[in-house]
């Protein structure tokens, strides 16, 4: 980091403060965190345990009430319980692999970019590729190769969702490397090395910047379709989206089941999106559109 | 020779059961997962089982409702003292839907076809027992010795060992008689342009959606089937299904009530009597590979037996199930009723395990079908083993992947649910030689216990050797005794029987046990009636 | 033009290609065994043998894979292990399903989408613009099998007005369109909200008004077809997006597309299946994705096809 990086954080987040959705946003992921951090101070019970007198005689999950504030499951587990832990699942997944995504499509997308060639040819080429996948097709035989746990799902989300990235850093690696200042550099003599360090790294931080918030979105929801799908994490670990997997047939009888995961999914990804687009817009007020 | 002479005692039965009603008329019946084919040869799914009985026959049959083996197709059979001769007098003037009648020849070229092995059939090692199955699934013979057409109306069967289960593989889909003509026709289409002697002919077949049964007007049993037309709707959710039921516009939601739905049904008095329940041919079971540590110690295995509280899994699947304590289900011959199992009781199990020397437990994974309620069921049986000191890790892993590790010996343990054993016909010895005997524990089998007892196997071979009727009882009596020899050594920790639970609209009539018919799986659609004629 | 069409069908060509080995590969290395599940669980192990041996799944990868090219070429998508039908009557048997429930998608996600944005630009800044642009933002965040089960619940269930999933008349298709459509019409409603005030920037629009027109003849005339454009280009590639979602929302909906058929066919490793609809799925967004590109210089000059 140069010097003064953290200042430009500091003001960064200063003037997302200032934006009124963008401060929800950073709220609500505020709160997420601090509700996965401290999840075995605040939970009621712990989230694995199947209580005798969560269920009803029949084997029914009981509604929200004094004792279980958002009610039970179908195992008679307590349902805050296991949302407050489902935030680590989302949290740790969204942000190694989104960390993973993130690191691979830049360096794919820097390297294609700077060197171009044969090199930039074969990787854009390749990113293509990965891109004409059904992306939960792909994610879907992925996940029954390598049996799922936490990290391989991580690991899967993230061979997913590189492509985007890749894309991105490349155009804007192009771009930058075509401009007046970076020619006049190697018309010089500048080193490559120098060239990319100076001049077109420090240019693509807020892109990456925007794309890895924008893209833990994108990853939650992804982490909860594997879920759903019922080759996400594996049971007994609670995630947003297995909680709905396991209860989805109940929503008649137990809709408290797929409503507060379901919204809980929806809150954390709206938090990331708020924050991502808002620092998109600070950050370099030229970028428009989804891509 | 015994001569046994049950035709107009079979037309008796069928006639009783038709005549609640005789109004005709159509019914609506839905499927989740789409008919993958209708060619008896290769269908073996739960929604296609009884379409197919329903479009073909076989030589026998079971009485509608029931367990009692019947002739269809033959009109009479022989058995040879000795058990391993077998002739079946064919009933005259049953027509193919093409027109044709059927012969002994249709009889020889179906069993055959399932048999030869570019058919792929999953049911061709149920003619195991008839002579020169070895040669020709071996692909050196293209046809079968132990198959002999007498005359077109008599086939004659040679066992190269007596099987005392012979008649019940007459009866089962892979047996139906198909019409050779139709099947070079079609070819591999086959499965989508059936072409039976059954009571109902396929219409129509808009893939993915739908499929129409029509009457065959030329059915050789008078008055069946009770209905007109049958139409099948696939693709629906169970929950979906059992609402358009209240709106009138399903009669059967074929995969019977969903779970969630299951305890407001059950209690509302709208619907209550029309729910019917039945026992099922089925067991669900935890297996444990004895040749895997520490598994291969027979006290662990009796400890996750006892560990096991199997009322709350009952319990947690709203009671549509009745706790297990041996492998065959209550319904089955065989079955003994006084055996009292492996109760619960966690603190004789952890002693069991300290004895064992694993007082402070040990760690072990639990590979289980990914299709709710299966992982459910395998949490709550991670907690119970959690508190003798097991922890057990979770593999919720597709169909697929689950029958491959447990072929391959690589899972310690599996919970059976989704992939059961739902029994194919109602014998004991169903139960035991694929999943507990020594030919199924080998690569790739299904005995996922790799459980092998050379003298257990000795027992089941004599008693299937017992072909003689009048020793039908001896026999049962024998077969218990064999799976409580099993329970003794424990590969399996049985957990429960599923009871079936079939919701039919009001205007459905004819008797409750045709809803739940232990062989017609789910539904009997030859026999089931509705009470309003259109 | 021809030389550069001709180079994007190549590049096609070969993505696709590449797309049909991956998979290929990664069914190859899948732990589960495909004539296992074709021989059912009576079967010995030599049957087991003989099957796989018919398939050809005894072959060395290479050859398989070889095979299947082969196969391709003829046009000969093969036959389902389980069902035998051909892989090819199958999904033309669902394809018309899906291309409904995609095209019913996009009309959601313009209507919805376009709407919202316009009026957000129109009342730019106001409390309904920022209504409109939270609520862009949740259905962006929301995941496909949550809307989907909460209109079912809602709409269907609870209200009664759509049936509860199933497929054939247009009220069986507005569920599922919405809960597929629902993502884009987020994502354009801000485009459009975005794009629109740009062009009420421009001089043109300054001159209608000038000439005396009224605001609405200014905005249907000239605003809108010009705002819309650069929008109309997306649709190409949102079908990638769709045949992501297809699975989910079809198997929330029970609608007989080829979601539900691959979704099938995975549980059972019925190979041939899943090779035919990912190859399909890709073509499509092979195909999306150079309509979008033939599209974008129709609708900005400036930009040149390369």
């Amino acid at each position: 980091m140069t010097p003064g990086a953290g200042a430009r954080l500091g003001t960064v987040l200063a003037r997302l403060a200032r934006r009124p959705l963008a401060l929800f946003g950073l709220i609500v992921i505020l709160i997420v965190v601090l509700a996965a951090i401290f999840a075995p101070l605040i939970a009621p019970f712990p989230p694995n345990e199947q209580l005798f007198e969560g269920l009803t005689l029949e084997g029914a999950p009981l509604p929200p009430d004094a004792t279980f504030l958002l009610g039970t499951d179908l195992l008679g587990r307590d349902l805050f319980s296991r949302l407050l832990y489902g935030a680590q699942t989302s949290l740790i997944i969204g942000v190694v692999a989104n960390g993973i995504a993130v690191a691979t499509g830049a360096m794919v997308g820097v390297t294609a970019g700077f060197f171009g060639g044969i090199v930039g040819a074969v990787l854009m080429r390749f990113t293509d590729l990965m891109m004409a996948f059904p992306a939960l097709l792909l994610a879907i035989v992925l996940a029954a190769i390598f049996q799922p746990s936490l990290w391989i799902v991580a690991l899967v989300i993230a061979m997913v969702n590189w492509t985007q990235i890749a894309r991105v850093t490349y155009t804007e690696t192009r771009s930058l490397a075509e401009r007046d200042f970076v020619e006049a550099e190697s018309a010089i003599g500048a080193g490559r090395a120098r060239i990319l360090f100076r001049h077109i790294l420090p240019h693509l931080v807020p892109t990456i910047m925007v794309w890895a918030t924008l893209g833990i979105s994108t990853t939650v929801l992804l982490e909860a379709t594997l879920s759903y799908l019922g080759i996400g994490v594996q049971p007994p670990i609670p995630s947003w989206g297995n909680i709905i997997y396991e209860s989805q047939t109940y929503f008649t009888t137990a809709p408290w089941l797929v409503f507060f995961p379901g919204v809980a999914i929806i809150l954390l990804a709206l938090g990331f999106n708020l924050v991502g687009d808002a620092l998109r817009d600070i950050l370099d007020p030229t970028q428009k559109g989804r891509y | 020779m015994k001569r046994v002479l049950l035709a107009s005692a079979a037309a008796m039965a069928i006639a009783a059961a038709s005549s609640a009603a005789q109004a005709a008329g159509e019914i609506v019946i839905t499927y989740k997962d789409d008919v993958s084919t209708l060619d008896p040869a290769i269908g073996y799914d739960w929604q296609n089982w009884s379409m197919i009985k329903s479009l073909f026959d076989g030589l026998m049959d079971y009485k509608p409702g029931t367990t009692e083996l019947i002739p269809d197709l033959a009109e009479s059979y022989e058995i040879s003292p000795d058990g391993t001769t077998f002739t079946f007098k064919l009933r005259p003037g049953v027509k193919f839907a093409n027109g044709r009648e059927v012969t002994a020849e249709d009889v020889k070229y179906s069993i055959e076809r399932v048999v030869n092995p570019e058919t792929q059939s999953p049911g061709a090692g149920f003619f195991g027992s008839i002579a020169g199955y070895d040669e020709m699934s071996g692909g050196e013979a293209d046809s079968l010795s132990g198959i002999t057409v007498v005359d077109p109306m008599t086939v004659e069967f040679k066992l190269s060992r007596p099987d005392a289960t012979f008649l019940h593989v007459m009866a089962i889909n892979f047996g139906h008689v198909v019409p050779r003509e139709e099947v070079e026709k079609w070819g591999a289409d086959f499965g989508k342009h059936p072409v039976g002697s059954g009571a109902y002919n396929l219409t129509e077949w808009t893939l993915g959606q739908r499929l129409v049964f029509e009457k065959n007007q030329d059915y050789w049993r008078e008055g069946v089937p009770n209905l007109d037309k049958i139409t099948f709707e696939v693709g629906q959710e169970p929950t979906v299904a059992l609402l358009r039921l209240k709106n009138g516009e399903v009669d059967i939601p074929g995969d019977g009530i969903p779970p969630a739905q299951f305890l407001e049904v059950k209690d509302d008095p709208e619907y209550k009597d029309r729910i019917v329940e039945g026992g099922q041919l089925h067991t669900g079971y935890i297996t444990m590979n004895v040749n895997t540590k520490p598994f291969d110690d027979v006290r662990v295995r009796q400890a996750v037996n006892m560990a096991i509280n199997k009322d709350r899994v009952v319990r947690i699947i709203n009671g549509r199930a009745v706790p297990a304590n041996q492998p065959l289900p209550p319904t089955m011959p065989g079955y003994v009723d006084d055996y009292e199992g492996y109760a619960y009781d966690p603190d004789a199990a952890k002693a069991l395990l300290a004895d064992a020397g694993l007082a402070d437990g040990f760690e072990t994974e639990m590979y289980v079908m990914n299709t709710d309620p299966n992982p459910r069921i395998a949490q709550a049986i991670q907690q119970d083993l959690a508190a003798i000191g097991i922890k057990v890790d979770i593999k919720s892993l597709a169909q697929a992947n689950v029958i491959d590790a447990g072929g391959n010996g690589t899972a310690p343990m599996i919970w059976s649910g989704g992939m059961a054993w739902i029994a194919d016909f109602p014998d004991p010895s169903n139960f035991y030689g694929p999943i507990l005997g020594c030919d199924g524990a080998v690569q790739g089998g299904w005995n996922w216990s790799w459980y092998c007892n050379e003298e257990l196997d000795a027992m089941a071979q004599k008693a299937d050797a017992m072909t003689d009727p009048a020793m039908a009882a001896e026999r049962e009596t024998l077969w218990g005794e064999i799976f409580l020899k099993v329970m003794e050594d424990a590969p399996w920790a049985p957990v429960f029987n599923e009871q079936r639970f079939t919701i039919r609209s009001a205007r459905m009539g004819g008797d409750d046990a045709l809803y739940v018919d232990p062989v017609h799986i789910p539904v009997h659609y030859d026999a089931v009636t509705v009470t309003d004629a259109q | 033009m021809a030389a550069y069409l001709l180079r994007r069908l190549i590049q096609a060509a070969l993505i696709l290609l590449g797309v049909t080995f991956i998979t290929f590969v990664l069914l190859y290395i899948l732990p589960a065994d495909p004539a296992r599940q074709i021989a059912g669980r009576s079967a010995t192990v030599e049957t087991v043998e003989n099957i796989r041996q018919q398939l050809g799944l005894d072959q060395p990868l290479y050859i398989q894979y070889g095979r299947y090219l082969e196969g391709l070429l003829h046009l000969d998508l093969g036959r389902s292990y389980l069902q035998k039908t051909e892989v090819a009557t199958l999904i033309a048997a669902r394809l018309p399903a899906t291309l409904l429930l995609m095209v019913g998608a996009i009309v959601c996600e313009l209507a919805i989408g376009l709407s919202m944005g316009l009026f957000a630009a129109m009342r730019r800044g106001g409390r309904i613009d920022q209504s409109l642009m939270v609520v862009s933002f949740v259905a962006v965040s929301a995941p496909q099998f949550v809307v989907g089960i909460l209109l079912l619940y809602v709409f269907a269930v609870y209200l009664g007005w759509f049936p509860i999933g199933g497929y054939g008349t247009f009220s069986h298709l507005v569920l599922p369109s919405i809960t597929l459509g629902i993502l884009g019409a987020g994502w354009y409603s801000r485009m459009m909200r975005s794009s629109m005030i740009d062009v009420l920037r421009q001089d043109y629009i300054r001159t209608a008004r000038a000439k005396g027109l009224g605001p609405t003849t200014v905005m249907a005339v000239h605003a809108m077809p010009n705002a819309i454009l650069p929008i109309v280009a997306m649709i190409g590639i949102d079908i990638g997006y769709f045949m992501s979602g297809i699975v989910v929302v079809e198997s929330v909906f029970g609608w007989p597309g080829i979601g539900q058929l691959a979704w099938q066919a995975i549980q059972r490793v019925d190979i041939p299946i899943i090779m035919g609809v990912t190859l399909v799925s890709a073509c499509a967004i092979v195909i999306g994705n150079l309509v979008a590109d033939l599209i974008a210089p129709l609708i900005d000059p400036r930009i040149k096809l390369r």
